[in-house]
């Protein structure tokens, strides 16, 4: 069964997925599509490959190396989420 | 130069009878067993099935680490680790928090192989073609130096950064190593100590070795028997012990308490010549081991009050207590008091020497003799040579000014540490 989700959807999940990755909490608070998760959310960068899995985990989908490669930002990380979730953006 | 005193400030100590300061004082005074049958190295086949690990709650590490450290940490070494060294910071009455580096702490903080568990999980992801499951977490933990790393992250440390190996001289080695850097000014403040996590893997490669306690599987408390005439092997255990280490005047300007002094003490090796092997040491070097420590700490061996042995529950005790009588000149009622905490709680090898070390500063400390267990009928070839009653079966309140810690390792590898009361 497809998971039917739109993008305010994904984005809360999302939220739940980068909350142990992130120090500070309150950043997460003011998230949108053009945060970036290095630069704003001051993610350590080794860590961006363990957000990659445990969003494969969440949603149940397999994120290939280029796809991973583009979460760089919220809006990114839920257009590749969208796309292998087969939903059309 | 003048060398500088060293003192020791702060105490950590994830044992198998009892974690934190406080609790492990009691169960060293009331000879509280930490050992326990494991049923999975029956079903494995192995020879021993006791083994002794730390009451330790992996979510407590949630109270010392942020999330983002503790999320996704596997490496069981490493948590005691961590546990121990942050205990022992705050037990010296650090803050614990920092935006600056500390620049004049350093660390020597020693383990003995990466976790075979996490190893476990790499080679079954790789071989089931899942490589990209594994995350980025693995390398670290796995990291001989992972351990050191984690500590050092928490606590900000900028001074030296080591991490030592020695077999189950690494405790020992990596106080040693510590005091070393202090008292020749190269730094005023070192964390000091070691970890070990016995997985069933690596417990199988010891037990393969056919050196370990069979007998007593059924009475797991009864399994380490240091200097009894029964005692058939020892009982390799986990756990991790932290010494904080500090220049004497920088801990008197803090007000810092102090548990004790660090004389000194002496590394060495037999060189796996004159008896001594990769498993077993060559007497004559730890004799001159013994004695360099005594000479470099100007400790005379009349003042020793008590050794704290390695003592593993071997065919390696008797040659041990020689080597002591030898390279102190004392014998039988004139040896020192003498004491093995592997009674107690099995050979934690790589963390065998921070947690005995802080069992031989809590005796100075709280001035008492810990009890020697599973000693009903001591090994008449050592009380030909030392006084049963030297040899105490009981906790003993005594005056003890002055400890002389040993550890031999695999590697004929050797390590005293001379500990003495401050004064």
């Amino acid at each position: 069964m497809e998971m039917i989700m739109d993008r305010h959807a994904i984005l809360e999940e999302l939220k739940k997925v980068l909350g142990p990755y992130i120090k500070n909490k309150e950043l997460l608070q003011n998230i949108n599509e053009t945060t970036n998760l290095i630069a704003d959310l001051r993610v350590n960068s080794a860590n961006l490959v363990d957000i990659v899995i445990d969003a494969e985990a969440k949603y149940n989908i397999e994120i290939d190396v280029d796809s991973a490669e583009k979460m760089t930002t919220i809006g990114s990380c839920i257009d590749v989420i969208q796309e292998k979730l087969g939903q059309p953006s | 130069m003048k060398k500088r005193r060293v003192v020791v400030t702060g105490l950590g100590v994830v044992a198998p009878n009892a974690i934190g300061v406080p609790d492990f004082l009691e169960a060293i005074r009331m000879g509280k067993s930490g050992l326990k049958y494991v049923p999975d190295f029956e079903r494995l086949k192995y020879l021993c099935h006791v083994t002794g690990r730390p009451p330790f709650e992996w979510e407590s590490l949630r109270e010392i680490i942020p999330e983002v450290t503790f999320h996704g940490l596997r490496g069981m070494g490493i948590g005691f680790g961590l546990r121990a060294a942050v205990d022992a910071w705050q037990d010296a009455g650090l803050p614990l928090e920092t935006e600056t580096p500390r620049w004049d702490t350093g660390i020597v903080f020693g383990n003995s192989t990466a976790d075979s568990a996490l190893m476990q999980n790499v080679m079954r992801r790789v071989d089931a073609l899942e490589v990209k499951k594994l995350g980025s977490r693995v390398v670290e933990e796995t990291m001989n130096s992972g351990v050191t790393a984690y500590i050092t992250g928490r606590l900000g440390l900028a001074g030296k950064i080591v991490t030592n190996s020695a077999a189950c001289a690494t405790g020992s080695q990596a106080i040693l190593m510590g005091y070393e850097y202090i008292s020749s000014g190269l730094a005023d403040r070192m964390v000091t100590g070691s970890t070990e996590f016995v997985d069933t893997y690596i417990f199988g490669a010891f037990d393969a070795m056919r050196v370990l306690s069979r007998r007593f599987n059924q009475e797991p408390e009864k399994a380490s028997r240091p200097m009894s005439r029964t005692a058939g092997g020892f009982v390799p255990s986990s756990g991790a012990g932290a010494l904080i280490l500090e220049d004497m005047d920088t801990a008197l300007q803090r007000g810092a308490r102090i548990y004790a002094e660090v004389k000194g003490g002496a590394t060495n090796s037999g060189g796996q010549r004159g008896g001594g092997s990769m498993t077993a040491p060559n007497a004559e070097g730890v004799v001159r081991c013994i004695r360099e420590a005594l000479r470099i700490s100007e400790t005379g061996p009349e003042t020793i009050d008590l050794v704290a042995g390695h003592l593993t529950a071997t065919l390696g005790d008797l040659p041990e207590i020689q080597n002591w009588s030898l390279a102190l000149d004392r014998k039988d009622a004139d040896f020192p008091w003498v004491n093995s905490l592997k009674g107690m709680i099995g050979h934690c090898l790589s963390a065998a020497g921070s947690i005995e070390s802080v069992a031989a500063v809590l005796q100075i400390a709280h001035q008492f003799v810990h009890p020697n267990v599973n000693l009903e009928e001591p090994n008449p070839e050592i009380v030909k040579r030392i006084d049963a009653s030297r040899i105490p079966t009981a906790s003993t309140p005594a005056v003890i000014n002055t400890v002389a810690k040993a550890n031999f390792g695999f590697g004929d590898v050797n390590t005293c540490l001379i500990f003495a009361k401050w004064k």
